[in-house]
């Protein structure tokens, strides 16, 4: 028993002085982590939890569970959250709430995702900005901003640079809009997956692999569709696609504007949409994306893209040097050395199980009223043996208009 | 001074032979481990106090080469409701601790090298952990209060003398030491508290907390008492502290991953389960990506077969699928387990190495599926 007593009472006095800090931090920056963190962890309804002006060096990932919170900084460019030496992650903050948002502050250099929030409703992202300093690299983190199974996202005038997949990413939500926010040297600017109601308007994609992704993945929560894209800027998305293979943006070619794959009821309108290489939009089928396999597919999954409707853009450029040996090819064979691809090329993939004379039913067709724009049948189903321009009576249909999405309390 | 004057009475009060009884708070959260009164140290060596019951699992998580000592103390005359696949209904009251320890490499107490070892003669035997053999970490409780269970770390001081509550966790510097004496450096990482809900929260709509390791599957195996072998399943009825269990050969039961008598597809089913299942279940955190690892899935697409990832960014390692039959090289699964990069590495909490045997366990499993992904 005396064995107890001794130690006990040395180690109460050496325990003042045993912090156990973390390797690599400053004991400034050590102390904010725990100190923030501890405020995360303390957090309730109605919280704000402000974070300074100033660079704030952080090894672990921030974690939050409590709804009805605000993190609010300073500015996307004063407020800075930088994980260059993170040690757990590997996100670099971590939500599981209702309620939530984020708002003028920045998050650096994460070894997975920069933003996730899982399962939340009534998240608003406000000014935020994540981006990878080094430049596009692979081994930057996967996605920006990224909630995930939420309902009621607002993502505004927020940014993201440098993911290795998308920068701004929402995946099988519902009621979401993305608008007026940032996206540059990303392999995806801007991914909408196999989310139900999404308006992505006024923002400028730039400088990614693809600028802004409409997509539908197999296997998930439930399929996607209605997703409005307007208003925005897609231009010289060239960069050359640095995700890890096997990700589902690592089938992008680089110099894509828009894409929609296997997703359906999308209607892009109204946007600039220039000097994208391969192709300012493209429509294309799961197939498309070479991780079609019977074991691993469910079968439920509705590969094809349907109900596109596309009319009103402003396409400038772009075609004129596609990614990919089949796309290169194909593209010189039918427009020569120094021709382009029109601004919109179709895979070609569609469902003939649901032919009626040749043609899907008037509600699932690609339609497209926008001026001169021409669309290519690249015709993918055969290796590219037969494509051909569509004349414009054969997508000159026009489809239901989506209604605007609207998020209660967000005007 | 005040400080000085309480831990002498308190040890004072413990020379008593009689510890004071476990304590349960029914709110709050004690600064000490030891204000909980489960683990006792008695003179160098770490008991449990009347009441507290030992346990280990068939297969469990995998922490850094960490050994555990786990305990679970009922109320008196309370008991947990039994059920075949999830945790077990425990009532107000309950306190589980897991305690994270590993055995001195040869010997030596420098603060940071430990061993790399399954060499468990160290291990809690004859009712007691002798704090002399090993390396204390961090004990981390789970009490079950009125509202549901609130998760707490605690971590064991240099001295080896208290752990103390680290509600924002903790990281040390630590080096595995192997039998033959190669090093390798680690930061062993304390989870915070919103961490420890990151795997106890297994069921994403209720966010409730629940343990993880007290179900049927892993709990249905012998234990060695102070009193001798007897099934864990059956000790915790005849103790009182779980009613509605079948005889333990009628519950189900997970192999244990490192007996090469089990069969190769149990084994790993019970690694990935104990590994994986907590978050990718059907109703879990991981629920995002398709992938199911829980004992329950089926062997097919749920489970990764040829199924292509879904947000797995740079933690495809250029590979199209979870998992390719025949092919482990190809596979996601095994090249996620085989890093211990953050961004890469699954799981993503709760380990800063590679388990070199678990990963060899899944590779043989997958080298041995029929099949491939074509067509």
């Amino acid at each position: 028993m005396r064995q107890w007593t001794i130690p006990a009472a040395s180690l109460a006095l050496a325990a003042c002085s045993q912090d156990n800090a973390p390797q690599g931090l400053s004991a400034a920056d050590a102390a904010f982590q725990k100190q923030l963190q501890e405020q995360l962890l303390d957090a309730k309804p109605g919280s704000v939890i402000e974070i300074p002006a100033g660079m704030h060096r952080l090894d672990r990932v921030l974690t939050l569970r409590a709804n009805g919170v605000t993190l609010r900084g300073a500015g996307s460019d004063k407020s800075i959250l930088s994980f260059k030496d993170e040690v757990s992650g590997p996100e670099g903050m971590l939500v599981y709430a209702n309620d939530f948002t984020a708002e003028h502050f920045a998050i650096e250099d994460t070894k997975g995702d920069g933003l996730k929030i899982n399962d939340g409703e009534n998240v608003t992202i406000r000014d935020v900005r994540v981006a990878w300093t080094g430049g596009p690299k692979t081994t930057n983190g996967a996605y920006g901003i990224y909630p995930v199974k939420c309902a009621n996202v607002l993502i505004e005038d927020s940014a993201s640079v440098g993911a290795s997949d998308a920068g701004i990413y929402v995946g099988q939500s519902k009621n979401v809009i993305v608008r007026r926010n940032r996206a540059e040297s990303n392999v995806a600017g801007i991914e909408i997956e196999n989310t139900i109601g999404a308006d992505v308007y006024e923002n400028t994609a730039t400088g990614n692999t693809g600028g802004i992704l409409v997509f539908n993945m197999p296997n998930l929560s439930q399929p996607g569709h209605s997703t409005r894209v307007f208003k925005n800027r897609v231009m010289r998305n060239n960069l050359g696609n640095f995700a890890a293979k096997g990700a589902a943006v690592a089938s992008v070619p680089a110099g894509s504007g828009v894409v929609v794959n296997s997703n359906s009821k999308v209607e892009i309108f109204d946007n600039d949409i220039a000097d994208n290489q391969t192709a300012n939009l493209i429509i294309s089928a799961y197939f498309s994306t070479n991780y079609y396999n019977k074991p691993g597919i469910d079968p439920n999954y509705d590969p094809y893209p349907r109900a596109i409707n596309i009319y009103d853009n402003r396409f400038a450029g772009g075609g004129d040097s596609p990614d990919g040996l089949d796309l290169k090819t194909l593209k010189v064979a039918m427009f020569g050395l120094n021709g382009r691809f029109p601004d919109i090329v179709w895979d070609g993939y569609r469902d003939e199980k649901n032919l009626v004379d040749g043609k899907p039913p008037a509600d699932e067709r690609l339609c497209v009223r926008n001026g001169d724009a021409q669309v290519l049948d690249a015709d993918g189903p055969h290796k590219y043996d037969n494509p051909r321009l569509l004349d414009k009576a054969e997508v000159g249909c026009d489809l239901p208009r989506l209604p605007p999405v609207e998020i209660p309390g967000k005007a | 001074m005040r400080k000085f004057a309480i831990l002498v009475l308190a040890a004072l009060a413990a020379c008593a032979r009689q510890p004071a009884p476990v304590h349960y708070f029914a709110d709050g959260r004690p600064e000490r481990l030891s204000d909980w009164n489960v683990l006792v140290d008695d003179g160098g060596m770490l008991r449990l106090n009347a009441g507290v019951v030992p346990y280990d699992l068939n297969t469990p998580l995998f922490s850094d080469y960490a050994h555990k000592l786990r305990t679970v103390w009922l109320p008196a005359g309370a008991a947990a409701k039994y059920t075949d696949a999830g945790s077990f209904d425990f009532p107000v009251g309950t306190i589980i601790t897991k305690t994270f320890y590993y055995p001195l490499a040869g010997g030596v107490r420098d603060g940071k090298s430990v061993a790399r070892s399954y060499d468990t003669a160290h291990d809690f035997t004859r009712g007691a952990l002798d704090k002399q053999h090993v390396r204390l970490v961090e004990t981390r409780v789970l009490v079950r209060r009125e509202h549901g269970w609130d998760a707490l770390p605690y971590v064991w001081n240099a001295a080896q003398t208290e752990a103390e509550l680290a509600r924002t966790g903790d990281e040390f510097a630590l080096e595995l030491v192997a039998d033959d004496g190669a090093r390798e450096p680690f930061t062993y990482v304390v989870p915070n508290e919103n961490q420890c809900a990151g795997c106890h929260v297994a069921d994403l709509k209720t966010k409730a907390i629940a343990p993880i390791g007290p179900k049927a599957r892993h709990l249905n195996r012998d234990f060695a008492y102070v009193d001798g072998r007897e099934n864990q399943l059956a000790r915790w009825s005849r103790l009182g502290i779980l009613a509605g269990a079948p005889e333990p050969a009628a519950a189900p039961r997970n192999a244990v991953w490192n007996d090469a008598a089990e069969p190769l597809a149990a084994r790993a089913r019970a690694y990935l389960d104990v590994n994986c299942g907590h978050c990718h279940n059907p109703a879990g955190p991981a629920n995002t990506t398709a992938l199911f690892l829980d004992a329950s899935v089926p062997a097919d697409r749920h489970l990764g077969l040829c199924k292509p990832p879904v947000a797995a960014g740079r933690g495809t390692g250029d590979h199209l699928f979870d998992i390719v039959p025949g092919k482990p090289d190809e596979s996601i699964l095994p090249y996620r387990m085989a890093s211990h990069e953050p961004g890469v590495m699954m799981p993503e909490q709760g380990r800063n190495t590679t388990h070199v045997e678990g990963l060899a366990l899944i590779r043989d499993w997958i080298a041995a599926w029929p099949g491939d992904c074509r067509g």
